[in-house]
Formats: structure tokens, sequence, C-alpha cells
């Protein structure tokens, strides 16, 4: 053995590497199908205190670089095409707006934090080819309560955080290549081969994502790694692409099949969420496959079918897998997810306007609370004081309420509230705004498209529909089913609202020159002339009367008769 | 501008144009109805052309194949609708569902102020059915509408047939941007205008609705569909929206573009285009359609569900098919395709409908009259009145205060009016309306003469300097938002205006003065309109369309805030008393 190879072997065992992937599939009540990716890379390492860090192996070096040149203690990024349909496909896995996401925890070394923003965000630009350049001080916000870290670390100041988002921004596979790029196997092996642009951009829904954040490695915490946490998204559409026939294969939906797991992965997996099917009422899945797995999931038990690619039997004689889901069922009514929220613009006219949005709670006896974030630009100028919160008719008055006002064409209106949801009910929150008045080179092209409000953010903790479960259709033991224990009894979930497109009073572009000309001819002509005849008096001048005539003009005027 | 700094020429210029002020008075007004007659003729108007870049370059193909199984669809529907005898709503919810569209339902409820004898309703409750079709990648931020009325009768069920026909088939598409939300309203346009107000959140009639679960964002474009028979021979685009409002021109480009590439007959006011514009024949035939588009956008009705959305900045058609008994026929297919022709073309918008004129007047469909065209003629008219005011206060007062009776009280004591007289609430409503107006005649010029004794010469000038002054701003703001109705009002007010004086014949005067009120150009107005519309009345059959349309305007007022009848009432009526009280003057 080489000397070289040996070393590269010892730096190996050194130090900790992992990678993993798996898809999860889910039939949705709808008729539809949801494929969710995640890849998830560990890598033990240091990249704070000025380490020099130049040995990356499974680990994105492009991404390991932006980390330590720009103390990122947290990164979350993700690129959405579509909108999540909550009430016919329930909650995602992974929730996300509408267009691009961005929030970021930096370290507490960072003195400036808003110029490592600004240039972190164009780094991550030219990384996603994205237009993430254009993340400006009049779309960042600093949350104060909703947007937490979601790894280790205590530090909670708000000062490191900042969020935006770019709801216009359009997602096609020149964001998907980069992304693709960062996997170890990048698109040739393992369950990435699937991630064919063709098929994914021809769905309902697509959102692709990418995480990192430090975790533990072990359970006590004495090491820290990091966390590379790839995810993908994409509902694919009974109508469009089932051609009728309500059939899903994986052929199907990505053209391939698979052969191989990752080579690089320690563990490559399928799951398909069969809870709603347990006796095949629902759909036929074939292969079948014995492995069954548990696991809570936005705060149900789910029950899925495993299959393990790193097993050679997963692909049978024929040496691929091709999953099947043959449905048998017709397509469901509307679901009636515990909390669903949407948004809009009220009133007509281009002077004034309401933003009001609704929070669905349907839990029949519980309330909770939720945080809601609104993040509006300064062009829409929110009338605070016209804030209200009803519930069930009644004035509801937030616990917490967070409001930074805009300033024009410097930072964008921030509104956090903690609301109290009653159970089985609607709280309306209504906020009413002025449309301001841009200058003509603010307008974005196409200005009588409109203007974009990204999505409201509510954030909550979710009491679990387990502790519903009370007529228990369940198998489960008496002793474990009186207390609801902590994970069961309520699960975080985030909901996004649809974005708004709002009208700004346009003027019409096409006219300057008439109205140049028009102008200049009304001021000049018309106004001109009247200021003219207005400040000036015209009368007709006589010639000066001579020395004789005044004189006599005078003892006239003493005598009281007029003058000649 | 020498002319008017020289003193001397100023005088002279002066006195020249008050010698030939009668003269040019008339020349004026003469120039001015001339021109607006030359507006319908062929040569001095544009040809229609597509502005909106996204929807004139790029091409599509239409391929709704299942027409026969839209009107098969709509039988299904009629029989429903016969059998629940209104809006059978849990079978478009069923249908709609099984379309693959989100379906949700809006309650609404609406008592008239007082019964529409027209239409037989009073109490009104109903049910709006819409189902979304949600665009696959799209935030719900956009959305087009297509929208058919549920009619009681054998009406418009094709169209609801065909509306589902379209859901279906736009289902199956990969192509949309926008939403499309299919709308079923009930109780046309009252549901029309509970299922906006609920859209948009807003109540500007105190209608009460139940608010909507579901929407698709700004609403791009909408089409109202209309066919009134199973037999349709051509399709009919109304623009003619509330208050006078008119969609962008495009919406109508994209109509006739169509209809040429598919080759459906269409028309505008029921008009085939003809090419004869030589001909007197074809020239009288033009100014047909044009005079039917300024009596109708005159009107401030809405002349189709359409007409609401306009007030909410929607750019917003109806297509009517209709049978003129035509030996050409066209089947449900080809409709069919001429609307996914057209959705497809809105889905391709990037920006509202906005490059286009949204100020026209339309001889025929492929031609059109814009605001810089049609403006003169209304300025020539309105130059009459600055004479008048170079050379002319009292009573405003009490014209206005009657002005304002007529406004409130036909309303408020129909009650008594039913109790004393044996008349019905609609008559009693617009007897009143009548008797009000009538009694102002008599009051300004006898309180006038209690109040201030004998009226001096100045008196009266300034009187009619103020009238004149009224007249003009009042004239000019309503043709800049409704060219129609400001042109028909300065038509006959202008003459009035102008040679009314306390030392003209007063019978004679007083009589040219009542042919020329507000009220008598309603009455002449219906007359003419029906004889536009070839269907001329005997004159005690227009005398009782004239009360229904009388009813109908103040009706328009209260269910969707038509402007007109206020106008009238509050502004037009007290100017045109001013004018009654100079030639009263002592």
């Amino acid at each position: 053995m080489h000397v070289a190879s040996w070393f590269q072997k010892c730096i190996e065992i050194l130090i900790f590497y992992d990678f993993q992937e798996e898809l999860v599939v889910r039939p949705l009540h709808s008729g539809d199908i949801y494929a969710s990716f995640q890849f998830r890379t560990l890598w033990e390492t240091d990249f704070m205190r000025g380490n020099k860090v130049s040995h990356y192996r499974l680990f994105p070096k492009s991404l390991g670089q932006v980390i330590s040149k720009f103390s990122v203690r947290e990164l979350h990024i993700s690129f959405t095409q579509g909108y999540w349909r909550t009430m016919q496909w329930g909650q995602p896995y992974l929730p996300s707006p509408p267009g691009a996401e961005l929030w970021v925890w930096f370290q507490d070394s960072v003195t400036d934090v808003d110029a490592t923003w600004k240039e972190l965000t164009n780094v991550l630009s030219g990384i996603f080819c994205a237009s993430l350049n254009f993340i400006d001080s009049t779309n960042t916000v600093q949350p104060s309560a909703s947007f937490k870290p979601l790894g280790i670390g205590n530090v909670t100041d708000h000062r490191f955080l900042r969020y935006a988002t770019l709801p216009r921004e359009i997602v096609c596979t020149e964001n998907l290549t980069p992304w693709k790029k960062l996997l170890p196997c990048g698109s040739k092996a393992g369950l990435a081969v699937l991630l064919k642009s063709e098929k994914l951009f021809h769905s309902s829904f697509h959102s692709q994502a990418v995480h990192i954040r430090p975790v533990c490695q072990d359970w006590q915490c004495k090491t820290t790694s990091w966390e590379l946490r790839q995810t993908l998204n994409v509902v694919f559409d009974l109508h469009n692409s089932g051609q009728g026939k309500r059939e899903w294969s994986l052929f199907k939906m990505f053209s391939r099949t698979l052969t191989e797991a990752c080579p690089l992965a320690s563990s490559s997996k399928i799951y398909i969420d069969i809870t709603d099917n347990p006796e095949g009422e629902q759909f036929e899945l074939s292969p079948a496959t014995s492995l069954l797995s548990q696991a809570m999931v936005l705060g149900d038990r789910r029950t899925f079918s495993v299959y393990d690619l790193t097993q050679q039997d997963t692909f049978g004689s024929v040496r691929s897998l091709n999953l099947l889901i043959r449905w048998k069922s017709t397509e469901g009514d509307m679901l009636r997810p515990l909390l669903h929220a949407e948004r809009y613009v009220a009133g007509y006219g281009l002077q004034t306007g309401e933003i009001h949005t609704l929070m669905y709670n349907h839990h029949p006896y519980r309330s909770f609370p939720v945080l809601l974030l609104d993040s509006v630009p300064w062009y829409l100028r929110l009338y605070i004081h016209t804030l209200t919160v009803t519930s069930k008719g009644k004035d509801n008055k937030p616990s917490y309420i967070h409001y930074q006002p805009s300033k024009d064409r410097v930072r964008p209106h921030l509104l956090e509230m903690l609301v109290q949801l009653p159970p089985n009910s609607v709280t309306e929150v209504t906020v009413q705004f002025e449309r301001a008045l841009l200058k003509w080179t603010e307008y974005t092209p196409d200005p009588n498209h409109g203007f974009y409000v990204g999505s409201s953010v509510i954030s909550s903790l979710v009491p679990s529909t387990v502790a519903m479960d009370t007529n228990s259709t369940r198998e489960r033991p008496l002793f474990s089913s009186f207390f609801p224990c902590k994970e069961e009894s309520s699960y975080f979930v985030r909901v996004y609202t649809e974005p708004l497109l709002v009208n700004l009073p346009t003027p019409d572009f096409s006219m300057p020159y008439n109205v140049i000309c028009l102008t200049c001819t009304v001021v000049a002509v018309g106004y001109g002339s009247l200021y003219n005849l207005l400040t000036r008096s015209f009368q007709i001048e006589e010639p000066s009367p001579g020395l004789a005539k005044r004189i006599a003009n005078v003892i006239r005027k003493m005598r009281g008769v007029p003058p000649l | 501008m020498g002319l008017l700094s020289d003193p001397n020429r100023r005088r002279a210029l002066i006195n020249l144009l008050t010698r030939l002020n009668a003269p040019i008075c008339v020349v004026c007004y003469m120039a001015g109805v001339a021109w607006f007659m030359g507006l319908a003729f062929e040569p001095f108007t544009l040809r229609t052309y597509m502005s909106e870049n996204a929807m004139g370059s790029t091409m599509v193909e239409e391929r709704f194949p299942s027409g026969e199984r839209a009107v098969a669809t709509g039988r299904e529907f009629a029989a429903h609708k016969k059998k629940v005898s209104g809006m059978p709503v849990e079978w478009l919810v069923k249908t709609m569902q099984a379309r693959g569209l989100e379906v949700y339902t809006q309650r609404f409820s609406r008592t008239l102020p007082f019964p529409d004898e027209n239409k037989e309703r009073y109490m009104v409750k109903g049910t709006n059915v819409y189902g979304i079709l949600r665009a696959p990648r799209a935030p719900r931020t956009e959305a087009l509408v297509l929208s058919a009325p549920c009619t009681p009768g054998d009406n418009n069920n094709q169209a609801v047939g065909l509306l589902l026909g379209l859901a279906q088939y736009f289902r199956n598409q990969i192509y949309w941007a926008k939403d499309i939300i299919f709308l079923v309203n009930d109780h046309d346009l009252i549901g029309m205008q509970a299922w906006l107000e609920g859209y948009h959140h807003t109540n500007t009639t105190g209608m009460d609705w139940s608010p909507l679960q579901g929407r698709g964002g700004s609403i791009q474009a909408a089409l109202s569909l209309e066919l009134s028979s199973d037999v349709v021979t051509s399709m009919d685009l109304v623009l003619e929206g509330l208050n006078g409002q008119l969609p962008n021109l495009d919406l109508a480009n994209l109509f006739y573009a169509f209809c040429q590439k598919i080759g459906v007959l269409c028309t505008i006011q029921g008009k085939l285009q003809r090419n004869d514009w030589d001909s007197v024949s074809g020239y009288s035939h033009a100014v047909q359609t044009m005079m039917l588009m300024v009596m109708k956008q005159a009107s401030g009705r809405p002349w189709g569900d359409h007409g609401l959305f306009l007030r909410y900045h929607i750019e917003a058609a109806t297509i009517k098919g209709i049978n003129s008994f035509r030996q050409y026929k066209t089947d449900a297919t080809t409709i069919g395709r001429l609307l996914e022709g057209m959705y497809r073309k809105l889905n391709n918008l990037l920006e509202r409908l906005h490059q286009s004129y949204f100020f026209y007047l339309m001889p025929s469909l492929s031609h059109f009259v814009s605001i810089g065209y049609y403006m003169p003629a209304f300025g020539l008219l309105a130059v009459i009145l600055l004479p008048g005011v170079l050379s002319v206060l009292t009573p405003l007062v009490i014209s206005h205060l009657t002005g304002a009776a007529l406004y409130m009280l036909p309303i408020r004591f129909q009650e008594m009016a039913v109790e004393h007289f044996p008349v019905s609430e609609t008559e009693a409503v617009v007897l009143t309306a009548i008797a009000v107006y009538t009694a102002g005649l008599a009051l300004p010029h006898n309180t006038h003469r209690l109040l201030s004794g004998e009226g001096t010469e100045q008196g009266w000038r300034v009187l009619k300097l103020v009238a004149l002054l009224y007249l003009a701003v009042l004239l000019g703001c309503t043709a800049l938002i409704n060219f129609s109705l400001g042109f028909i009002l300065a038509l006959t007010l202008v003459p009035a205006a102008a040679f009314v004086t306390p030392h003209v014949p007063k019978v004679l005067s007083a009589f040219v003065l009542v042919i020329l009120s507000p009220a008598c150009t309603l009455l002449f107005s219906v007359f003419f309109f029906q004889e536009l519309q070839e269907m001329p009345v005997s004159f005690l059959d227009g005398w009782l369309l004239y009360l229904s349309v009388i009813s109908q305007g103040i009706l328009d007022h209260f269910l969707y805030g038509s402007l007109v009848y206020p106008l009238i009432a509050l502004l037009v009526y007290p100017c045109w008393l001013l004018f009654w009280n100079i030639l009263f003057w002592k």
C-alpha cells in the first residue's frame, strides 16, 4: 500500500463523513402524488476560528467556502415554483413559499452583518444561478421570533438573523443543475438519477432547498458536525400526467428506473406512505415489500413501506426497481388540515386597499397560539392603526406584537404577532394600506403586471392529532395511550400564505413624448399668454399733454370740474 | 398673442365676437353634430389592431373537441334546474368536482328597494357556484374568469354546459399560467355583484353575502358567456359596462381576431359588418351601430354580466350567441374553440390589458373611433357656452333641493303612495319621480319672487353666468367619463342654455325648454333606441317602456351603484331648472 493512500485512509477514519439519501412517496388524498427527496451530508469539521479547511470530500467545496468566509452559523435557502395546496394535499414535509426564500443566522463574531449579508446573497446568486442579488435592504427583515435556529447553539439575538423572500423568482432547470452538482454522486447514480428536469417541471409543484446547520454528532453532543440537507419536493398532477389512468410508477413520474444506490451513501432508501392503505383498499403497490417502518410525521403516526437500495435483492431479477402504485378508490374530497391560511387584497381602485389574512384552526376543541410574520414592501404604506384581529366575530388581542415601520426606499414593514387561535374558528387579520407613487425609474419591467408582496409566514406548535384519536382505531397498548407524551402532544408547522400581486398607480410609459409635447405647448401658448394678460395692464397711451393743458387741469381740479 | 396684447385690436376682436355671437354659436353647433355624424364614416375611422404584443404575435392552436358532450351537459343541467326550479347547486358542485376543480359556493341575499316588476323579483336569495382550476406551478397570484349566468327558464343552459365542457378540457392541459375561475352566477347581475363584492371584500351596495373561501389572486380578465338559444348563428360582443365604462379595446380585438380565424359570424350591437361603406345604406348602418353604442353607453347600465367587473379594473366583455335566423349555423365545438383560443391568449398576458384604448366608440367590429377623434365634436358644442360666459345668484339652492327631492322622495314615499293611490310599487316610484320633476317646474320662479321681490336685469345675467359655467363643467366631466351620455346631454341642454333669456317669447320658449329637458331627452332616446333596433313602438308602448326605463335606472343605482340616476337628479336637472328660472325672471 502506498504511503499516500494509507495516509488518506487514516484521515477518512479520523474525520467523520456520512452521506444518506432517501425518497418519500406519498400518494395524496386528491389522487396526485407527492415525492420528496432528501440528501444529507454530515461532516465533522470546524470552519470557525480561522481554521483553513482545504480537504473536502463529500461536502461541496463551494458551500464550505461560503460558510467559512461569511461566518455562517445556519443557512436555509429554497426555490419554489407553485403553491402548496394544503386543502388538497395536507401538510408538506418541508414547507416553502413560492419564489425564493433565504434566511441565514450569522456567527456572533460578525461585526457588520448587513455588509456580510449583501456579499453572501451575491455569492449565493452565482452558486444557484438565481436572482438572489436582488435581495437588498428593501426586502430584508430581522424577524424577532418566527425563525429560530434549527441547529445547535444558543444564540437567539435576532441581530444576527436575516430573512428575505423574492416572490417573483421563477425556478427552472438552470437552478436545478447547480443544485444537483452539490450532490456527492451528482446525477450519475443513486436516487439522483431520477431528477430529470423535463419531468420535474411537468408537475403541479416543485420546490428545491438547501439547509446547512451545525448538529450534534452523538447523543452527548461532545462533537459537532455540519449537516447539509438538500431536499427536493415535487407533486405530480393526476390529470395532466396521469393520462386518465390512475396509475403511477417511477418510470412514469421520472422517466427513469433505479438500478443502484449511490456508492458513497451509507443509507439509500425509498419510503412509501401506506398509512391510509393498510389493507390495500386505496391503492395497490408493487413490487411488495415486507419491510415496514413507523414514524411520527407532522403529529400523525405514519406507516411506510421501505425499499433499501443498498440491498441487491431490492432490485429483483430484472436488476431495476420500478415502483408502481395503482389507485383503486376515486378522488377524495377536500381535507381539513388543522392549520391553514390564506391571504388576499380587498378593495378596488388604485389609492388604498386592505390586506386580509385568514388563519383557520380546524381543531375541534383545542386552541393554540401561532406566530404570524408579515413583511410588506415600503410602497404599500400600511396604516397600522387599522390593524384588526378578529376571531368568531370578536376582537382577538394579540399577546405579542413586534412592528417595525418601513422607511421609503430603505426597508420594508415588519409585523410579527402572536395570536391565539380559538378552536374551530377563522381568525382574520386585516390592515389597510395606501399605494405609494413610485419614481418613474423605480418601476419594474412590465409595471402593469403588478408588484409582489411576499407570503406571510405562520409558525405554530399544533396539537397533535394522535391525542384526538380517542376511539383508537389503531392497535395500541392501553398503558401507552392515556397521557399524551411530549413528542406526540404537539408538532411544529410552518404555513406560508400565497403571495399577493398588487397594482400600483402606473403611468403610461409609452406616452412621455406626447405628454412632453402637449405640456410644452399648453405652457407656452396657453399659460404664457394668460399670465401675460393677467399681470400686465394694457392701455392706450395718450401722448403726454402739453404744459398749458396740465396747468388747465390743475385749475379745473381746484374748481371741481372733470379734467380735459 | 400680439392680437390679445394690443388693446385696440382686442377691442375689435371682442366687438366682432359679440356681434357674430349668434351665427358662431349656430355654426359651432352644426359643426359639432356634423363632426359626430362623420365619426361613423369609415374612411374617417381607424382599423382596430392588436396593441398587446403578448397576444398578438404568438400563435395558439384550438383543439377543443367535445362540443356535443357540452350540449348534453347543458341538457342535464337544464333537467336539474327544472327539478329544483332554480340553481341546481349540489349538481353543479358535484359536476365541477368531477372535472378536477376546487369548488366553492357563495350564498347571497338582497332585498330590492322596491319590487322589480320587469324581472319579477323583490327579495332575492341565491347561490353562486364557482370552481377554480389551479394552474400548475403558479403561485395563485393571477386568475381569469369565465362566467355563465344561470337564468330562469330555458335560456342559457347551453352556456353552462359549454362552461363545464371547457372546464374539463382546460383541466387536462399543462400550459396554464393563471388560475381559471369557472363561475355560474345565480340571478344574473345581482349574483355577479355579490360574487365580485365577496371576492374583493367590499360592500358598496349593502348586499348580504357569505365570504368566499377560495380565491385565485388578482383577476386579469373575464368573459361572460350567454347563449340565448340552442341554435346560434352569430356571436355578439357586448362591451358597455356600468357607468358607461368600457373594457380595453384589445379585448374586442381579440374576439374579432379569433372570429376571423375560426370563421364565426361576429357582430356588435347585433349588427354585422358591411363592406359597402361608400353607399348610403352602408353609412347609415354604421351610424346605427355607433348610435346604439352611444345610447347604451349613455344609459350607464351594465349590458351584460361583464359590466360589473369593470369597476374592479378587470377587463371584461360578454359574448352572446344569438340566433338571427340566418343560414349560417355555429355549433358548440366552434364556440368552445373560440373561447379556448381567447383564453390561451389571455393566459399568455404578462401584464394587465393596458396597451390599447379605454375610451372609444365602435361603428363596426373592425373599426373604432378613439377619444382624440370624438372629443372635438363635444368641444364644438361646449364652445358655444363660452361666449355665454363672457356676456352673464340666487335660486341655485332651491334648484338643488328640488334635485335632492327627486333623488330621495320616490323611494321614501313609495309606501305612502301605494296606500293612498291605486298603483303598484314600481309605478309609485316612477310616478313620484315624474311628479317631483314636474312640480320642480312650478317651484323655482314662484319662490324666487317671494324671496327677492323684483329681479333686476343684472340679476338674471349673473344667474345665467353661473348656470352656464355649471353646465360647462358638468358636461365636460360627464363627457370625459362617459362620452355618450355627455354628448346626448350636450345635444339637448346646450341649445336650451344658449337661447334662454327673460326677453324671449314666454310660451313658445317654455315649450321648447320642456322639450329639451332631461326627462324628454330620455323619452326621445327610448323611441330612438327602439327605432335603431328596428323595433318601433307605438306611443303608448313607448310611454310604458319609458316608465320601466326610469324604474330600471333607479334600480341600477341601488343594486349596482350606477351613477346615472343621481347624476340626472342631483346635477343635470337642477342645472336645467336654472335655465327655466331665467326664462321666467321678472
